[in-house]
C-alpha cells in the first residue's frame, strides 16, 4: 500500500505539472507533448488501479492516435513553431477565477461525500470480463458508438474534402 | 488507497481543462484542454469502478475514449475548414453570428 501511494504522488504531481504547462505554454507543439504527458500518467494510474486493459487503450488510442492528430492540426494550420505569445484570450483571470471556485466547489463536495472510503485490495479485472460486458449488457451502445465512428469519419471526410 | 485521492486529482486536472478551454483563443489549443477533462472524467469512472469492484466503470471510460476519438477528429476537421476559409484559428475573431 505504501509503494502504491508512493507511485500514486510522483503520478499526480507529474500529471498536475504538465496539465498546468499544458494551458500556459506559449508554444502549441509543447502543448501537444505535455498533452502527451497527462495522458501517460492517467495510462500509468489506470494500470495502479488494476484496469490494464482500458491502460493500454489509452496508450494506443490517445498517445497514438490523439496526440498525433492533435499535431497533424497544429502542423496543418500552420501555427508558429516556437513562441508565439499570442495564444491567451483577455479573460485569462476571470477564467482562472472560475476554475479555482470550480475546483474549491468540487473539492469541498468529494471531501464531503467520500471522506474515508478506501480502493481497498483492488483486483485485477481480467480483459475477458471487460468483453463480456461489452458484448453482453453494453451491446446495444458498442453498436451505437460504432455508428457514431462511421457518422464522425464520414463528417470529417465530407468537412475536409477540398472541392 | 483512498478513492478521494483519485477523485481530486481529477477534479483538478478538469478544472485546468476548463482554464484552459476558457483562457486560450487558439482553437487546437482548446481542443487539447478538452480532451484533458474528458480524461479527467475517464480517472474518475476507473476509481469508481475499482472502488465498486466491478468492470462497469472500465466499460463506460472505454466508451467515452470512443467518443472523444470522434470528437478530436471532427472538430480537428471544423478547424481545418476554418482556417482554409478565413487563415486564422483565432477564437475571438469568430464572431459572424454575433447579433
Amino acid at each position: 500500500m505504501v509503494a502504491q501511494n508512493v507511485v500514486f504522488a510522483i503520478l499526480a504531481v507529474v500529471m498536475v505539472a504538465a496539465a498546468f504547462r499544458l494551458v500556459t505554454t506559449q508554444n502549441v507543439v509543447r502543448a501537444a507533448l505535455f498533452l502527451a504527458i497527462v495522458l501517460a500518467g492517467a495510462a500509468a494510474l489506470y494500470i495502479l488501479l488494476a484496469a490494464e486493459f482500458v491502460a493500454w487503450v489509452q496508450v494506443l488510442v490517445y498517445i497514438g492516435a490523439v496526440v498525433v492528430l492533435l499535431l497533424f492540426g497544429v502542423m496543418l494550420t500552420r501555427a508558429p513553431i516556437g513562441r508565439d505569445t499570442d495564444l491567451d484570450n483577455d479573460q485569462r483571470w476571470l477564467a482562472a477565477l472560475v476554475a479555482l471556485f470550480l475546483v474549491a466547489a468540487l473539492s469541498s463536495v468529494l471531501v464531503d461525500a467520500f471522506g474515508n472510503d478506501k480502493v481497498n485490495a483492488v483486483t485485477v479485472q481480467r480483459t475477458a470480463a471487460v468483453s463480456d460486458s461489452i458484448f453482453g449488457a453494453y451491446v446495444v451502445p458498442f453498436e451505437v458508438s460504432s455508428v457514431l465512428l462511421l457518422a464522425a469519419l464520414v463528417g470529417a471526410v465530407a468537412l475536409a474534402r477540398r472541392d | 488507497m483512498y478513492l478521494n485521492q483519485f477523485l481530486l486529482l481529477a477534479a483538478v486536472i478538469f478544472c485546468i481543462g476548463v482554464y484552459g478551454v476558457l483562457a486560450r483563443k487558439n482553437a487546437v489549443l482548446v481542443l487539447m484542454s478538452i480532451e484533458l477533462m474528458l480524461n479527467a472524467v475517464n480517472i474518475n469512472l476507473i476509481a469508481f469502478g475499482a472502488f465498486r469492484d466491478n468492470v462497469i466503470g472500465q466499460v463506460f471510460a472505454l466508451f467515452v475514449i470512443t467518443i472523444a476519438a470522434a470528437e478530436v477528429g471532427v472538430g480537428l476537421a471544423i478547424v481545418l475548414l476554418i482556417f482554409r476559409n478565413r487563415a486564422d484559428i483565432d477564437l475571438d475573431h469568430m464572431d459572424l453570428m454575433k447579433g
